[in-house]
């Protein structure tokens, strides 16, 4: 029966791509389709998350975005000049804060308990945060001064952009670990506040030190792992195949590029999806599922809860930087500002919660069809709009307001599927498979 | 004279600018606890709900305006005020009786609630910018300033002036006048006493006869009413953008866990130490430390210890030491 169920449900997503490819444009529907694939892969990491453990991250945005700034700074070439100027002078503050933070620990475990303990720690930490901006604040002027219409920044390692992908995740990693660390094992509000307070500050970052992201000048041209469309162009065996299949060597350069990008999606998708299916039904699935369907219980039973939910809620976050590294790396470009809370924090939600939280099938689902709407909705919300003002006179102040604003339907309707879905139908479209193995 | 200046410069820099904020995410945090006091859930709304009842005043301002009526040298705002309370009063009771009752009635898990609050959220995003836009409004109309710097100066004959702001003012005046009502309210009347009761042990109120219905409606009435407070003051003393109210969220709720969340002294407590450090931490101390070292001297870097672009970290940070060094707030919140 789910068999079918996915079958059907999957059946006719495909159906709807093939619409939009006939209909509107081929170009179209296989970008859709990427993002599809990438917004499954996010998906499937909250659903690691919620679905798992129930833990509640709104700061997905946040964990995207490190996997962002992890394909400049592995794929973009190295600037010397600006290394020149300030690359020591970033090291060695980021040194002197490291040094600053182990002081305040030390401090903290070795000091008998009181007032004189706090007060060395405050004056350990102000005076580290001096030393350490002292040292920053010329380096990076020095960075943000070499070129600063082209470069401005370190750049990066230069090595291929496919190795920011796991890199990316790795620094979602760790930054979840950070903020697990604290706030689980206290009420789960705390790890949702925490998780929105993180993922703003890692955007301001991202938007405000221009040495590191170039800030809103946003950082252009990453490498691609797959052929660039003028290349294809010029090759013979590519006009060959054109010729042969009966193609325009231009519209299908680009639907090519689109295709290689797709292929290596899905082998991510297929890899994250097999593991994660693996891992719930393995042992360890069944225990995280005992202990988020009653904590106490699993406790009692000699399970470690906060150390598990650590864990989950790590690997989950390394999922969703995977996924904002390959989401990067599609774009071919860094753009700070292009991180919404709506876009990549509340979207996901909708995406699992809609496609059947517990269930990764479901999650992956969720992806595509939440994906295909948000999409599609604009046109279909401009139509709409047009046609329910089209009585209205040309230039009518109203009519121009909600025209301007159909776009901001989509963060009410968002909002309402998310609360219809979690009322009427909690398990979502594809259910968690619960029964015994 | 030197140490007058930079008593003044602090005063006209931080003292009276964090005493405006801290009033407003003061009142902002009130909300914010009460509910979780009584519904058991950090309501993720509450930024949003700011943001539309400062809108319902800004329309009634604009009305009232158009019809030329006002408050002389008092901002138009005021005299809606009230009227948006009841608007946004209305819409806060619709949202719990269409989505959080359901869940109450169930028994949920807190995280659902969350999870609500959040679809809550971005329902009201929605709506705030579909009816009045994502730009910056400005509705502040009347005097704007209680002391100038320029007649401050001339008046003591010192170097710094100290300028007022009306809308800080009003903001100070007010919080005090809404905390002390409040106070009163939960201290001495049946209905407040009932929701403490209900917030320290709700099946002992139960129990004894308390209509839980009641509480959780009143309980929705204040929030919203200290929202529209809030986000009316803050709008007049800096500006109304919706996104601006979304941001808020993270300094309130800081402020709320500090205090000690369920706690409302604590939330007022907890609103001026953000309020303060956000502040202190993100200005400039050249100038200070130029009045007070011997001299003519004074250092060459402005002495900032953070941009203003990372303000929101400051609260962040006071939130994090908080929940790693005593989870329960300065002033004991409820169960952690």
């Amino acid at each position: 029966m789910t068999m079918n169920r996915n079958v059907l449900y999957f059946g006719i997503m495909a159906v709807l791509l093939i619409i939009v490819g006939q209909f509107q444009s081929w170009n179209l529907s296989l970008s859709i389709l990427n993002l599809c694939l990438i917004s499954a892969i996010m998906a499937l990491g909250v659903n690691i998350q919620w679905g798992y453990a129930g833990l509640f991250n709104v700061g997905i945005m946040g964990f995207a975005a490190l996997g962002g700034l992890a394909a400049v700074l592995i794929s973009m070439p190295p600037v010397p000049a600006a290394w020149a100027a300030g690359g020591g002078g970033v090291l060695l503050s980021a040194l002197a804060g490291a040094a600053t933070i182990v002081g305040c620990i030390v401090a903290y475990a070795k000091l008998p308990k009181g007032g004189i303990r706090t007060a060395i720690i405050v004056a350990i930490g102000v005076i580290g945060f001096f030393i350490m901006r002292g040292i920053f604040v010329p380096a990076t002027d020095a960075i943000e001064s070499v070129d600063a219409a082209k470069t401005g920044y370190l750049g990066g390692l230069g090595l291929p952009v496919i190795l920011a992908w796991p890199v990316g995740g790795l620094l979602a990693g760790g930054v979840a670990w950070v903020i697990g660390k604290i706030t689980l094992g206290l009420r789960s509000d705390y790890l949702a506040i925490a998780t929105l307070g993180i993922s703003e500050i890692i955007v301001a970052v991202m938007k405000n030190e221009d040495w590191m992201t170039r800030g809103v000048k946003n950082v252009n041209g990453l490498s691609r792992p797959v052929p660039y469309e003028i290349d294809l162009q010029q090759a013979l065996w590519f006009q060959n195949l054109c010729e042969t299949l009966g193609q325009d060597v231009v519209t299908f350069s680009s639907i090519f590029v689109k295709l290689c990008y797709a292929g290596l999606f899905l082998i991510v998708l297929l890899a994250i999806f097999w593991l994660s299916e693996r891992a719930l039904k393995s042992p360890w699935g069944r225990m995280m599922r005992a202990i988020r369907d009653n904590e106490i219980s699993a406790n009692a039973m000699g399970k470690n809860v906060t150390a598990r939910h650590l864990q989950v809620f790590v690997l989950g976050s390394m999922v969703v930087g995977i996924a904002g590294a390959m989401l990067t790396t599609l774009d071919g470009q860094l753009t700070p500002a292009s991180y919404q809370p709506l876009r990549f924090t509340f979207l996901i939600w909708v995406m699992v919660i809609v496609g059947g939280s517990g269930n990764n099938m479901g999650a992956v689902l969720g992806g595509f069809v939440v994906w295909f709407f948000w999409v599609e909705a604009e046109p279909i919300g401009i139509w709409l709009m047009d046609t329910l003002t089209s009585g209205m006179a040309e230039d009518s102040g109203l009519r121009a307001h909600l025209l301007d604003s159909a776009a901001h339907m989509r963060l009410m309707t968002m909002g309402v599927i998310l609360l219809l879905v979690l009322r009427f139908s909690p398990r979502g479209l594809l259910p968690e498979k619960t029964g015994h193995h | 004279m030197e140490l007058l200046n930079a008593l003044i410069l602090m005063a006209n820099f931080v003292l009276v600018p964090a005493l405006a904020y801290g009033s407003q995410l003061a009142l902002g945090a009130l909300g914010v606890t009460l509910i979780y006091g009584i519904l058991r859930f950090s309501n993720f709304a509450h930024g949003d709900t700011m943001a539309f009842g400062t809108m319902a005043v800004i329309l009634f301002t604009w009305w009232f305006q158009s019809m030329g009526i006002n408050l002389g040298p008092l901002p138009t705002a005021l005299l809606a005020l009230p009227f948006g309370i009841a608007i946004c009063a209305g819409f806060v009771l619709a949202t719990d009786k269409l989505v959080y009752k359901f869940y109450r009635q169930q028994r949920a898990a807190p995280v659902i609630y969350v999870i609500a609050s959040v679809g809550v959220m971005f329902v009201l995003n929605g709506i705030v910018r579909f009816i009045i836009g994502p730009d910056d409004q400005a509705f502040a109309d009347g005097e704007r300033f209680i002391v100038r710097a320029r007649s401050f100066k001339e008046w003591t004959g010192l170097e710094e002036g100290l300028t007022i702001k009306v809308s800080q003012g009003i903001t100070v005046i007010t919080a005090v006048l809404v905390v002390a009502a409040l106070f009163w309210f939960l201290n001495r009347t049946r209905t407040g006493k009932s929701m403490r009761a209900f917030s320290d042990n709700e099946d002992l109120a139960l129990l004894s006869g308390i209509n839980p219905d009641k509480v959780v409606m009143v309980t929705w009435i204040i929030a919203a009413a200290l929202a529209t407070i809030a986000g009316t003051l803050y709008g007049l003393d800096k500006s109304f953008k919706p996104f601006t109210y979304f941001q808020l969220l993270l300094p309130i709720f800081a402020a709320a866990i500090v205090g000690g969340l369920g706690n409302p002294l604590g939330a007022i407590a907890g609103g001026y130490v953000i309020a303060f450090s956000e502040i202190m931490v993100t200005y400039a101390y050249k100038k200070f430390v130029g009045y007070l070292a011997p001299g003519d001297w004074s250092p060459d870097s402005l002495l900032q210890l953070l941009g203003t672009n990372y303000k929101f970290s400051v609260s962040f940070v006071i939130l994090l030491l908080v929940l790693l060094l005593r989870p329960t707030g300065l002033f004991k919140g409820k169960s952690v």
